[in-house]
């Protein structure tokens, strides 16, 4: 046997690697040993491509390429693979060197945060430090009540609201610029003054936390448990993404590799995933209460999981697989973060102050066609049924507007004393799990479709709810003081 | 009495055709060997009716076991003993006819009772991998069994599902490579020269290694 014999193996790649590069004529932008390779490969793109550019030649490499694949068992992917393998090892066996050392301390660490016993409690403390501190009590309280506060409506609304005033002589067409729903006032002013500040704060410490690698080993660590709720490891990007902002972490689903598993995390994030403008609402109405809030977040987490579990077994299609590279841990630069919020939150603001705008006018039309009075009578039955006053309806149609708006009326009835411990825990899993905002709606339809849309819609409307109703059963049941 | 060599090659060439590509039978043209075919007619493993040979029940027995040894010959051969694999066949197809019965047992239970052989064809199982699922001591054990920190060589990759396996190449854990478990719980995480990876249990019964 001669020294470079190179078996039939390579031999009818190499072969047909050949052949199908004679067939080739048209300029790929590539080298057509390249193409030649890819086609091998079965990849899609570059297969469509041929197929434009040279339709007639497709039929002959096709029976090159079935001819040499009935030579493999393996697929040829796998077969180039290992030979790009050797090629690898006998290139960096000459050139590279390894030294050996103990184990450095960023490796030390980094196994810390992928054992559950110490990567739980780290989860914790980033959460705690990153988003509760950092993003919700800094970002959503201090600088978003300066900007909107003081800036907006002391300064900006009502210089804006004086010049519409001379310019504009007809009170509807005022209204829909500058009225208590305007255009200006507050679709403009809801994007700019409270979501673009959160989605920044936000942005920053989800930068850090994805430039640290911490990412990936927060994947690994829930793997099992989204296992369950037919989704993989990967999804906890766009869910943790979520309790920045839903909308946002709904157009990152796209991420994920099958179309069950986008279904599936959409739902999720619609249902039992609060945005940080709820949280920020939520964790303020119950501060001073560590039983209510416990009772809130447990009922949230069980939801979460119970609907993922039935989603999952409704819903046909392959197990998510998971395999993600985990990156060494490192220290993120600053220009790195500032770079990439900046990009995202440019990017963001593209994608949802469209969405603003356009609840604005729905809102407008909304209260000049005396529509909302309907909706508020329609919801009143079932807010009683779930023991809340008939005065909270307005805050759950109005929080499918305007967060803030829904969250200062539920406010208000704490304050006059119309909601005691139970029915404020029940009122908050429900605003909690009901109807995302309307940007998020038209997210979902957007990128789900009219039928997934609207279906995710009203399975919430009915569960939201459901959910209520039973927690409040239970909760006045068991006589619980909370 | 044992069968020769080319009654083995007959039994295991229906035994593909008949079981393996689902044909309800094979034509006697295709099998040359008019001799040790009329042999194992007059055995009783093979039927001839009409220019369509099929297989016994204690023909197919026979046929399988054939395979199984076969092919346990071929993994010996990559796996262990290193053989080029453009050898492999003829010197298994030799060494198939000495692992007598029991013997193939004991074989499989040293390759930590393989599915596949190198050309990704299903080994028959046997009595052995039946009893004994997790025998201790394996030397060929998917990497969900390793235990962690232990040094390992990848031997193949095994799964029917393409994705799975495009997967596990681009982590590039192919044939040959080096590999260590880092942890097991709650996923599995695998150490690859200076790359970490995480995988679910899935994927990580798809990778065969050996202990080095």
């Amino acid at each position: 046997m001669k020294e470079d014999y190179k078996g039939p193996v390579e031999y009818s790649i190499e072969i047909a690697v050949e052949t199908i590069e004679i067939l080739l004529k048209d300029d790929y932008g590539l080298s057509r040993r390249a193409i030649a390779l890819l086609l091998l490969q079965d990849d899609r793109e570059i297969r469509e491509m041929v197929k434009r550019k040279e339709p007639g030649a497709l039929g002959k490499i096709d029976d090159i390429l079935n001819e040499a694949k009935s030579h493999y068992i393996n697929p040829i992917t796998y077969e180039l693979a290992l030979e790009r393998q050797n090629a690898v090892k006998a290139i960096t066996a000459r050139v590279v060197k390894v030294k050996k050392g103990n184990a450095p301390f960023r490796e030390k660490l980094s196994r810390l945060t992928m054992n559950p016993l110490t990567g739980l409690p780290i989860l914790f403390f980033v959460l705690y430090w990153g988003l509760y501190k950092f993003v919700g009590q800094f970002g959503a309280g201090t600088v978003v009540n300066f900007l909107e506060g003081t800036i907006f409506e002391k300064y900006l609304n009502p210089f804006i609201t004086g010049i519409f005033t001379k310019i504009v002589p007809w009170e509807v067409l005022r209204d829909l610029f500058v009225g208590e729903y305007g255009l200006i006032t507050l679709g403009f002013r809801y994007a700019v003054a409270l979501i673009l500040p959160l989605v920044t704060f936000f942005f920053i410490v989800f930068s850090i936390i994805e430039d640290t690698g911490y990412l990936p080993r927060l994947a690994m660590l829930i793997d099992r448990v989204f296992k369950k709720i037919g989704l993989s490891g990967r999804a906890v990007i766009p869910m943790v993404l979520g309790l920045g902002c839903d909308t946002m972490a709904t157009m990152v689903t796209r991420t994920l590799p099958t179309k069950r598993e986008r279904i599936i995390s959409t739902m999720l994030l619609a249902l039992a995933v609060p945005c940080s403008a709820q949280l920020g609402v939520i964790l303020a109405l119950l501060e001073g209460k560590p039983r209510a809030m416990f009772i809130w977040a447990g009922t949230v987490v069980l939801i979460f999981l119970f609907v993922g579990y039935l989603t999952a077994k409704l819903l046909p299609g392959e197990r998510p697989s998971f395999y993600m590279e985990i990156p060494p841990l490192r220290l993120p630069k600053l220009s790195n973060v500032l770079t990439k919020t900046y990009v995202r939150v440019k990017w963001y603001f593209k994608e949802v102050l469209p969405l603003f705008l356009t609840a604005s006018v729905l809102i407008w039309f909304g209260q000049l066609t005396g529509l909302f009075n309907i909706f508020i009578n329609i919801l009143k039955k079932p807010v009683k049924l779930i023991g809340l006053p008939p005065e909270a309806a307005s805050v759950f149609l109005f929080g499918f507007f305007r967060r803030d708006y829904g969250a200062a009326g539920l406010y208000d009835l704490t304050k006059r004393g119309y909601l005691d411990g139970v029915e404020l825990v029940v009122a908050c899993v429900a605003l909690t799990l009901f109807l995302p905002c309307i940007a998020q709606f038209l997210m979902n339809v957007r990128e789900r479709g009219w039928k997934m849309g609207f279906g995710i819609s009203a399975f919430i409307l009915f569960f939201s709810f459901s959910a209520a109703y039973i927690l409040n059963f239970i909760l006045t049941k068991t006589g619980v003081a909370l | 009495m044992p069968l020769t060599e080319g009654a083995e090659e007959i039994l295991e060439t229906l035994w593909i055709e008949l079981k393996e590509r689902k044909k309800p039978s094979c034509n006697p043209g295709i099998l040359k060997d008019k001799d040790n075919l009329s042999k194992l007619v007059d055995l009783g493993y093979v039927n001839i009716v009409e220019r369509a040979a099929t297989l016994t029940h204690s023909g197919s027995e026979e046929a399988r076991s054939c395979v199984r040894r076969h092919r346990l010959a071929e993994r010996l051969f990559v796996d262990i003993l290193y053989v080029k694999k453009g050898m492999v066949h003829d010197t298994s197809c030799k060494f198939e006819h000495l692992l007598h019965k029991g013997l193939d047992d004991n074989i499989c239970t040293l390759l930590g009772h393989p599915k596949t052989c190198p050309h990704g064809r299903p080994i028959p199982e046997g009595k052995c991998c039946r009893d004994i699922k997790a025998l201790p001591g394996k030397i060929i054990m998917p990497l969900s069994e390793l235990a962690v920190n232990k040094k390992a060589k990848i031997s193949y990759l095994h799964t029917e599902n393409r994705s799975a396996l495009q997967k596990i190449i681009v982590m590039g854990a192919l044939p040959n490579i080096e590999i260590s478990l880092v942890q097991r719980f709650p996923t599995y995480v695998f150490q690859i020269g200076k790359s970490q990876f995480a995988i679910d249990r899935e994927l990580a019964s798809c990778i065969f290694v050996r202990l080095i």
